[in-house]
């Protein structure tokens, strides 16, 4: 699934609850990350719930692995990767993340704190796009 | 007893519909919601007599400076001080006791000494000790509590001796809603020659306090919390303990004589509230406090325990809810978990039903992990909670469980 799709699939919600429980169902699929990178190292600061990052780079592209304790959060976790994940620090750099979000609509439903940590997210991730 | 809709109806913000419906406000030990008559004591002041109290010479300031002074002895009567001028204002509970941290505690604490707290403090009662302790090269001891959160004298006892200059405790934790008996305490403090500072945050909202009782050197609470505004808080100290403390602030307001080369300070307590005070929020703040006196703490309490009783029934009716914090003497605060549910995710449902809880570690995170968690949810009472609140909780924390379950 693309960004695309995953948008199309989110145009047919017209309740919070089935939006929401399919953000909940994509974290439940989101591969979980290893135990041994769920340390302070890997950890995303700035999010109510534990949020870890872990970043991989080969042949020019970067691939992330996230977790966090938090189920929604997951869900979220999962679309961020899907937005950023197999793309070239270039790549990362030109997307328009909360343009994304706001046509997902997710952005108007989620708490401020946990807006935040989105974003600390997408900080994190265009931090190590930008030491590329 | 009182009639909670009737009471409701002094608190404007219960009046606000967020997406057309009414919010169940179960945040109190956080921050209380104020009545009417604060915002029109603030008001009235604003427009009526407002000037820099303590420093003018005309109509406006002489009567600004009465209501001032005024609030005082409120706060005085409020905490039954035996002393108008043993009242203290500041911004917070939290700059109360740093004030006597960095004044009473830098002069008093040193290498080879011991500071004993208990271990469910807020950090506003536990960090500023762990600093001066740092900087003094004395010794921050903490004793246990039992594993439903109940205090245990023994723990206490254990560790208390002739090297403990001071012990600062709850009177009510803001996590488990334990209550610390701190007339005993107090009394086991003074027998080996330690100092007393009781965080009455929580408790001063719930109960009546008596310092004289109590017998505590020192005492902290905010207005925020007694239905007053926020940016003002309360330290009390005992008239002759206060008066060989060095100032905490230098500036206006705070001195006798000042010339460029000696500074004399003034009498207690201007000596402690250098600079322009928080006049208005004083005068709210005891308008906050009539308005728990006009009502009744033997009201509130018979009010609030029978909220109490309904809380932790209905609550028993979530699956796998456990709530955290199970003392035979405990308040109007109920933290909880969800099977493994995370807080946050909690909090999401609960926002969109329009009940309002607080998550996290609540500003107390040794406590919440010793309980063994990260982070908790809390639900807490203040005299205008109604049974609808406590509803509107169940079925938010129901529909949450549900929602999160996996099939």
């Amino acid at each position: 699934m693309d960004i695309e799709e995953l948008t199309e699939n989110f145009s047919f919600f017209d309740n919070w609850e089935d939006k929401y429980q399919y953000v909940i169902d994509l974290g439940r699929k989101l591969e979980p990350l290893d135990e041994n990178f769920k340390t302070e190292e890997w950890k995303v600061k700035g999010c109510q719930s534990q949020v870890w990052l872990v970043p991989h780079f080969s042949e020019g592209k970067f691939h992330f692995n996230g977790d966090s304790d938090a189920i929604l959060v997951r869900g979220i976790i999962a679309i961020v990767l899907l937005i950023y994940n197999d793309k070239t620090p270039q790549e990362i750099k030109s997307i328009e993340v909360t343009k994304i979000f706001a046509k997902l609509g997710i952005e108007e439903n989620l708490t401020p704190s946990r807006r935040n940590g989105m974003l600390s997210m997408v900080a994190k991730i265009k931090e190590y796009a930008d030491l590329k | 007893m009182y009639d909670v809709y009737k009471i409701r109806k002094d608190f404007p913000i219960f009046d606000v519909l967020v997406n057309g419906k009414p919010v169940a406000y179960l945040d109190t030990t956080a921050s209380a919601q104020k009545p009417q008559s604060v915002f029109d004591t603030m008001r009235r002041v604003y427009y009526e007599f407002y000037a820099n109290p303590h420093r003018g010479t005309y109509y406006f300031a002489d009567a600004i400076t009465a209501a001032y002074e005024q609030a005082r002895k409120t706060v005085q009567k409020f905490i039954n001080a035996g002393d108008n001028r043993e009242i203290i204002f500041t911004r917070n509970a939290t700059e109360s006791i740093n004030l006597v941290a960095a004044t009473w505690g830098l002069q008093n604490i040193h290498t080879g000494d011991e500071i004993l707290i208990s271990e469910a403090e807020h950090h506003a009662n536990l960090v500023p000790w762990q600093h001066l302790c740092k900087i003094s090269g004395a010794e921050l001891k903490v004793f246990p509590l039992a594993d439903n959160g109940e205090y245990v004298a023994e723990e206490f006892l254990a560790r208390l001796n002739e090297k403990t200059k001071l012990v600062a405790v709850s009177a009510m934790s803001n996590v488990l809603g334990t209550m610390f008996p701190i007339k005993e305490i107090a009394a086991a403090a003074h027998n080996v020659g330690a100092k007393v500072l009781i965080d009455a945050c929580q408790f001063a909202v719930h109960y009546p306090i008596d310092v004289q009782a109590v017998d505590c050197d020192f005492l902290a609470f905010s207005g925020h919390k007694v239905y007053g505004p926020t940016g003002i808080g309360v330290l009390y100290g005992k008239a002759e303990i206060l008066k060989k403390m060095p100032p905490y602030q230098f500036g206006g307001d705070m001195i006798e004589n000042v010339t460029f080369e000696k500074t004399t300070f003034a009498d207690i307590p201007a000596r402690f509230e250098a600079g322009t005070p928080a006049s208005v929020q004083a005068i709210g703040m005891a308008e906050g406090i009539h308005y728990i006196e006009r009502i009744g703490f033997d009201n509130i309490i018979t009010h609030e325990n029978e909220l109490i009783k309904y809380t932790t029934e209905r609550l028993s009716e979530v699956p796998q809810l456990k709530i955290i914090g199970t003392a035979k003497n405990k308040g109007g605060v109920f933290s909880f978990a969800v099977g493994n549910i995370h807080p946050q995710d909690l909090a999401f449902v609960l926002n969109k039903e329009n009940v309002a809880i607080r998550i996290g570690h609540h500003c107390a995170q040794p406590i919440v992990n010793r309980m063994g968690y990260n982070s908790l949810a809390r639900a807490s009472l203040g005299l205008y909670t109604s049974k609808e609140d406590i509803d509107a909780l169940v079925a938010a924390l129901l529909k949450a469980e549900k929602f999160f379950r996996e099939e």
